[in-house]
C-alpha cells in the first residue's frame, strides 16, 4: 500500500518536474540571470563598444546622484506623475460612477471610452502631435476660435509634460474606468438599500458611506498600477518629443534607454535600471501591504 | 376606491430616480458623457479623416471630417503596396503569434503543476514567479540585449520574441484558475483511468478556455503595441514591426501628411477592429493584468 | 454570545404611545411583462405581527420592499396611520428593515453600523462629510447623544461588548443582533423583516425565533415578517398572509389557515408534514371514498370528484401501544393501512404507507410517543394496520382546488362507518 502510494507519488513528482522544466529554465534565463548580470554590470564601466571593462564599484551610482540629466529626468517624471496621477484617478472614478448609472447607454459609452486603450499608442501619438500642433493643430484652431492665444503644447518647456500627461490620460482613462466599474459592480446592492433605509439617500452620503469605503481594494489597485504606468512613460516621448524641447520631457525610462542603447553606457544604464526597479518594487510592496490589510473585509 | 388607486401617480423615490430614464439630471449627465466620449474618439476620427486627404488639406484651418478632395485611394495604395506595410504587419503578426504560442506552451503546464501537483521546490518556484511579476522588461533589457548580440541573434524574429517567451503573469493567472478546479473531478478522472496528461488535455484545458482567451488577447495587444523592445533589437527594415515603423516613417514621409496618417490607421486599426468585434473579451483580457502595456 | 439570552423587555420606555396602522390599497407591480403583485390590499393593525409567507417568487419580498420604499409600486397606495407614503423615501416612512443577509456595512464597526441611522437623522450634511465632520459644532453636539442611544440598544441586545468589532469578526447570530440593533435605534413605527432567520443554522433559528417574538411583545411595534418557512409564520405571527403568484391565497390567524384552509394550496403549504390527499367523489348528500360512502351535508350543492385532505395527526392507528393521538375521540372511519416505513423523530413517529382504498397515494400518519411506546410492536407488526380517521377533520376540495365547506352528517361515535369491509 505505502509502496504503491510512494510509487504514485514519485510518478507524479516526475511529471511535475517535466511540466515546470521549460518554464523554470526560461525564468532563469529571462529574469534571474539578467537581474544578477544587471547588478554586476552596474558595478562596471562596461560599454558595448569595447569588450574591455573594469569594476568601478559604486561609481555609477555616485555618478547617478550627481548627474544633472538624472536629476532632470527624475524631476520631469515626478512633475509628469503629479499631473497625470490625480487626473487619471479622479476622472476615471467619476466616469465609472456616471457610466454605471446609465441604463441604456452604458455599454456604448464603455466601448467608446475604452477604445484608446486598445489602440497603438505609438501611432496615436503622432495623431496627438498633429492635433496639438502649435501652428495648425485642431486644438489650437478651437482655442483661437474662442478668442484665446495659441498654445505651444509640445514645443514649450513649461507645457510639454502637461501635454504628454493629456495624451497618457486619454490612453488610460478607459482602462482605469473599467477597473473602477468592476469594483462598483461588486458592491452589494443591498448595502445601498440598507443605507436608504438608514437615511443615507443623498448621493454624497451614498458615496462617502458606502461607495468609497467599499471601493477600498480597487482604489489601491488602481492607484498603484497607475503610478507604475506613470513611471513607465516611454512611447509618446520616444515618438513625439524625443525628450525635447531642451530635455524638458526627458523622463526617467527614456534617459535609461538613451544611456543604454544610444550611448551604450551599459554600466550606467544598468544602475539606472536598478533604480527604476526599486521604484516599481516600492509600489508593489505598498500594494501588497494594503491588500493584506484589506483582507479583513 | 379603485379610481383613487389609479389617479394617485406613484412617484419614484429620489434615490431611485436613476431607474427613471428621462430625468433632467440624468439627461445632462448622459450628454456630458457623450461629449467626453466624443473627445476620446475624436483622435481616431481625425486620423481616419486625414488619412484620406491630400497633404495640404490635413492642416487646413477649417477642418472638416469629410475631405474636400478624396485622396484615400492614393494614400492607402501607397502605404500598402509601395511601402512595405504589409510586411510590417506580417512581422507583427509573426512576432505576436510566436510569443503567444510559446507563452501558452510553457505557462499552462507549469501552472497546472504548481496548482495541482506536489513536488519539492514548488513554493520556491511560485515565490519566484510572484517576484518576477514586478520586473518589467526595461530592467532586464541590457543583459538580454547584450546576450543576443553575443550569440549573433540581433535583428531576428527570435530576438524580438525571446524576452517574452515566458510570461510569469500567465503562470500566475492560470495557476489561480486551476486552483479553483475541483480536486474531486481530477480524482474521479484518475479513478476512471485517465493519465495525468489526459487530465490536462481533456479536463483542465477545456475548462480554462475563457482564461486562455482573455490572456491571449492581453498578450497579443501588449506585444502588438510594444515599441520599446523592437526599437532595441530591430535594425533592418525587413524585420520592422508595424508599431516600430511609425517611428521611422514619421520622419521618412516627411511632409506627406495624408500618407503618415494612412499608415497610422493601418497600424492601429487591426487591434481596434478586433476590439469592436470581441469587446467583452478585450476588456477582460486587457484589464485583468492591472498594468497597462 | 451566550445562547438563549432572551431579547429583552425594553422598548416600552422610549416608544411612548405610537400608533402605526399600515394599509395597503390595491398595490400592483410588474417587472417587464411579469405581474409580480396583482392588486394587493391589506390592513395591518397597530402592534400586529403579520407574516407574509409563500414560496420564492410569490411576490412577498417585493411587497415588503414596496412597503419600505425600496421599490415603487406601479399602482395603489400605502398608508401608515392614514398618511400616504407614495413617493416618500424610505427614511421618511418611519420604518426599519432587517435584511435577509443583514446588509451590515462591512467597513464599519458594529457601533458605527448602529449609529448610521441616527447620524443621518440628526446631523446636517456638512457634519457628515469625511475630513471636516469632526470640526463641526453639530457633530460635537449630537455625537454623545448618538453614542448613548447606540450603547443603550446594544446593552439591551447584549452586544455592547462587540461595538468595536467589524461585522466579519462576528458569528451569524451576532450579526443578526447587530442588524436588529441598527433597525431598533431609529425607533421606527413599523418593523420590516425579510427572511431574517434564513442564514442561521437550525438551532439558532429556533432560538432567535422566540427572541423576535418576545421583542415584538415587549416593543408593541407593528411587525411585518417575510418568510418562506410556514413554521416560522405559524409560530410567530398574529396573522399569516399566504401569498402565491402575486396575490393573497388567504389571510388569517395561524390556526385559521391550518383548520380552515380556503383552498388546496393553503392546506398543502400550512402544516408539517404536508397534509395527506386522497381521491373521493361527492354527490348531493354523500361522499364516497373508494367504494364506501359517507353521508355529508354541503353548504352549497356540489356534484363530482373531490380531493379529500386528511392531516397526518387526524389518523389513529389501532393496536400499537404507546402511541398518543390528538383528539382521541370521534375517530370513527375505519380503514385499512399498508405500512411502508416508520421514522422515529424522538418524541413522535411518522408512519409512511398507503390506505387500502387508494394504494398508490402516499399517506403519512403522525403520532406522539407516550411512555409505554412499543417500538418493537410498531416496527415488527405486519405491514397491514387498522386505522381510524376523524371524519370532522376531513377537508374537501373541488377539482379546481377550492374548498367545499361541508359538515359530515352522521357517523358519530356510536355509529361507526366501516369503509374497508366492502372490498
Amino acid at each position: 500500500m505505502s509502496a504503491m502510494a510512494s510509487l504514485m507519488q514519485s510518478k507524479q513528482t516526475r511529471l511535475a518536474y517535466m511540466l515546470v522544466m521549460p518554464a523554470a529554465v526560461l525564468i532563469l534565463v529571462i529574469y534571474i540571470l539578467p537581474i544578477i548580470i544587471v547588478f554586476f554590470v552596474s558595478l562596471t564601466d562596461y560599454s558595448l563598444v569595447s569588450d574591455y571593462y573594469e569594476f568601478v564599484g559604486m561609481e555609477n551610482y555616485e555618478k547617478m546622484f550627481s548627474d544633472e540629466a538624472f536629476g532632470n529626468a527624475l524631476v520631469n517624471t515626478l512633475i509628469y506623475a503629479a499631473i497625470f496621477l490625480p487626473a487619471a484617478f479622479i476622472v476615471s472614478l467619476v466616469l465609472a460612477i456616471a457610466i454605471q448609472e446609465q441604463k441604456q447607454f452604458r455599454s456604448v459609452l464603455e466601448v467608446l471610452f475604452f477604445l484608446p486603450v486598445t489602440s497603438t499608442l505609438a501611432a496615436m501619438a503622432i495623431v496627438w502631435a498633429a492635433l496639438m500642433d502649435s501652428g495648425q493643430g485642431v486644438i489650437n484652431h478651437v482655442i483661437v476660435s474662442i478668442g484665446l492665444e495659441k498654445i505651444n503644447f509640445l514645443g514649450s518647456e513649461d507645457l510639454v509634460l502637461f501635454s504628454l500627461a493629456i495624451i497618457s490620460l486619454w490612453s488610460i482613462i478607459g482602462f482605469n474606468m473599467v477597473l473602477f466599474l468592476a469594483g462598483l459592480t461588486s458592491i452589494p446592492q443591498n448595502l445601498y438599500e440598507a443605507a436608504a433605509i438608514d437615511g443615507a439617500s443623498h448621493p454624497i452620503d451614498k458615496f462617502f458611506r458606502v461607495t468609497w469605503p467599499m471601493l477600498g481594494p480597487t482604489t489601491m489597485f488602481v492607484a498603484v498600477t497607475t503610478s507604475i504606468t506613470a513611471f513607465k512613460l516611454f512611447d509618446t516621448v520616444a515618438i513625439v518629443t524625443q525628450g525635447g524641447p531642451d530635455h524638458a520631457s526627458e523622463v526617467f525610462l527614456y534617459l535609461a534607454f538613451l544611456e543604454g542603447f544610444e550611448y551604450f553606457n551599459m554600466g550606467y544604464s544598468s544602475a539606472l535600471s536598478l533604480f527604476f526597479l526599486c521604484i516599481i518594487f516600492t509600489f508593489a510592496l505598498v500594494q501588497a501591504f494594503f491588500a493584506d490589510r484589506n483582507v479583513q473585509y | 376606491m379603485s379610481d383613487i388607486a389609479i389617479s394617485s401617480s406613484p412617484t419614484i423615490p429620489r434615490w431611485l430616480s436613476r431607474l427613471k430614464p428621462k430625468s433632467v439630471g440624468g439627461a445632462i449627465t448622459t450628454c456630458i458623457l457623450f461629449l467626453g466620449a466624443w473627445v476620446m474618439v475624436f483622435p481616431f476620427i481625425w486620423m481616419i479623416s486625414s488619412s484620406v486627404k491630400p497633404t495640404d488639406e490635413v492642416y487646413d484651418s477649417d477642418f472638416t471630417i469629410i475631405p474636400k478632395t478624396f485622396k484615400g485611394f492614393e494614400n492607402y495604395y501607397n502605404v500598402m503596396f509601395e511601402q512595405p506595410y504589409l510586411m510590417f504587419i506580417l512581422n507583427s503578426m509573426i512576432v505576436c503569434t510566436g510569443i503567444l504560442a510559446v507563452q501558452l506552451l510553457t505557462a499552462i503546464p507549469a501552472a497546472y503543476a504548481l496548482a495541482k501537483l506536489k513536488f519539492r521546490g514548488s513554493t520556491i518556484l511560485f515565490g519566484t514567479v510572484i517576484a518576477c511579476l514586478t520586473i518589467p522588461i526595461n530592467v532586464t533589457s541590457i543583459p538580454i540585449y547584450v546576450g543576443l548580440v553575443k550569440v549573433g541573434l540581433l535583428d531576428t524574429y527570435i530576438s524580438m520574441m525571446f524576452p517574452f517567451f515566458i510570461s510569469v503573469f500567465a503562470i500566475f493567472l492560470f495557476r489561480q484558475f486551476f486552483k479553483g478546479f475541483p480536486d474531486s473531478i481530477i480524482q474521479a478522472a484518475r479513478v476512471d483511468g485517465f493519465s495525468e496528461i489526459e487530465i490536462i488535455l481533456r479536463l483542465i484545458l477545456p475548462s480554462a478556455v475563457p482564461a486562455i482567451a482573455a490572456f491571449s488577447v492581453f498578450s497579443f495587444v501588449a506585444h502588438w503595441n510594444d515599441l520599446y523592445w523592437p526599437l532595441i533589437v530591430v535594425q533592418s527594415q525587413d524585420k520592422m514591426t508595424a508599431t516600430l515603423s511609425i517611428m521611422q516613417y514619421q520622419s521618412d514621409f516627411g511632409t506627406d501628411h495624408g500618407r503618415i496618417f494612412a499608415s497610422a490607421t493601418v497600424v492601429t486599426m487591426p487591434m481596434v477592429i478586433a476590439f469592436l468585434f470581441a469587446r467583452r473579451l478585450f476588456i477582460r483580457g486587457i484589464t485583468m493584468t492591472g498594468v497597462k502595456g | 454570545m451566550p445562547s438563549g439570552v432572551p431579547l429583552i423587555v425594553f422598548l416600552t420606555g422610549n416608544l411612548g404611545c405610537k400608533m402605526a396602522k399600515l394599509s395597503l390599497k390595491n398595490i400592483k407591480k410588474s417587472f417587464g411583462s411579469t405581474e409580480v403583485l396583482k392588486n394587493i390590499s391589506l390592513d395591518v393593525e397597530d402592534g400586529e405581527f403579520i407574516s407574509l409567507v409563500g414560496q420564492s417568487g410569490c411576490g412577498k419580498s417585493t411587497l415588503l420592499r414596496i412597503i419600505a420604499g425600496l421599490e415603487a409600486q406601479d399602482a395603489g397606495d400605502i398608508l401608515i396611520d392614514g398618511a400616504p407614503m407614495n413617493g416618500r423615501e424610505p427614511k421618511d416612512r418611519n420604518i426599519a428593515m432587517v435584511f435577509q443577509d443583514y446588509a451590515l456595512y462591512p467597513h464599519m464597526s458594529v457601533g458605527e453600523n448602529m449609529s448610521m441611522p441616527l447620524i443621518m437623522a440628526r446631523l446636517p450634511m456638512h457634519a457628515r462629510l469625511p475630513g471636516i465632520r469632526h470640526f463641526t459644532p453639530a457633530h460635537r453636539r449630537e455625537k454623545p447623544g448618538i453614542d448613548a442611544d447606540v450603547e443603550k440598544v446594544a446593552k439591551q441586545l447584549r452586544i455592547e461588548h462587540l461595538l468595536q468589532r467589524k461585522p466579519a469578526q462576528l458569528s451569524g447570530g451576532q450579526r443578526q443582533r447587530v442588524a436588529l440593533g441598527r433597525a431598533l435605534v431609529r425607533n421606527p413605527k413599523v418593523f420590516l423583516m425579510d427572511e431574517p432567520l434564513s442564514n442561521l443554522d437550525a438551532k439558532l433559528r429556533v432560538e432567535v425565533r422566540s427572541e423576535i417574538t418576545e421583542l415584538h411583545a415587549s416593543s408593541g411595534l407593528t411587525f411585518i415578517y417575510v418568510t418562506h418557512d410556514q413554521t416560522e409564520a405559524m409560530t410567530m405571527s398574529d396573522r399569516v398572509a399566504l401569498m402565491q403568484d402575486g396575490a393573497f391565497l388567504q389571510v388569517g390567524a395561524p390556526n385559521d389557515l391550518y383548520a380552515n384552509p380556503a383552498n388546496i394550496d393553503v392546506a398543502k403549504f400550512i402544516g408539517s408534514p404536508e397534509i395527506n390527499m386522497i381521491k373521493g367523489a361527492v354527490t348531493s348528500d354523500q361522499v364516497s371514498i373508494g367504494n364506501v360512502a359517507l353521508p355529508i351535508a354541503l353548504d352549497a350543492p356540489f356534484n363530482g370528484a373531490v380531493q379529500i385532505g386528511i392531516r397526518p395527526e387526524a389518523i389513529t392507528i389501532n393496536g400499537v401501544p404507546g402511541l398518543a393521538f390528538a383528539n382521541q375521540s370521534e375517530r370513527t372511519i375505519q380503514m385499512s393501512f399498508n405500512k411502508r416505513l416508520v421514522e422515529d423523530l424522538g418524541p413522535e413517529v411518522l408512519i409512511h404507507g398507503a390506505l387500502a382504498v387508494e394504494p398508490n397515494r402516499s399517506i403519512r400518519i403522525r403520532a406522539q410517543k407516550s411512555q409505554n411506546y412499543g417500538e418493537r410492536e410498531l416496527f415488527a407488526s405486519t405491514s397491514q394496520l387498522d386505522v381510524q380517521i376523524d371524519p370532522s377533520s376531513l377537508l374537501f376540495f373541488d377539482p379546481s382546488g377550492k374548498r367545499i365547506s361541508s359538515k359530515l352528517k352522521i357517523p358519530t361515535h356510536n355509529n361507526p362507518v366501516e369503509l374497508v369491509g366492502a372490498a
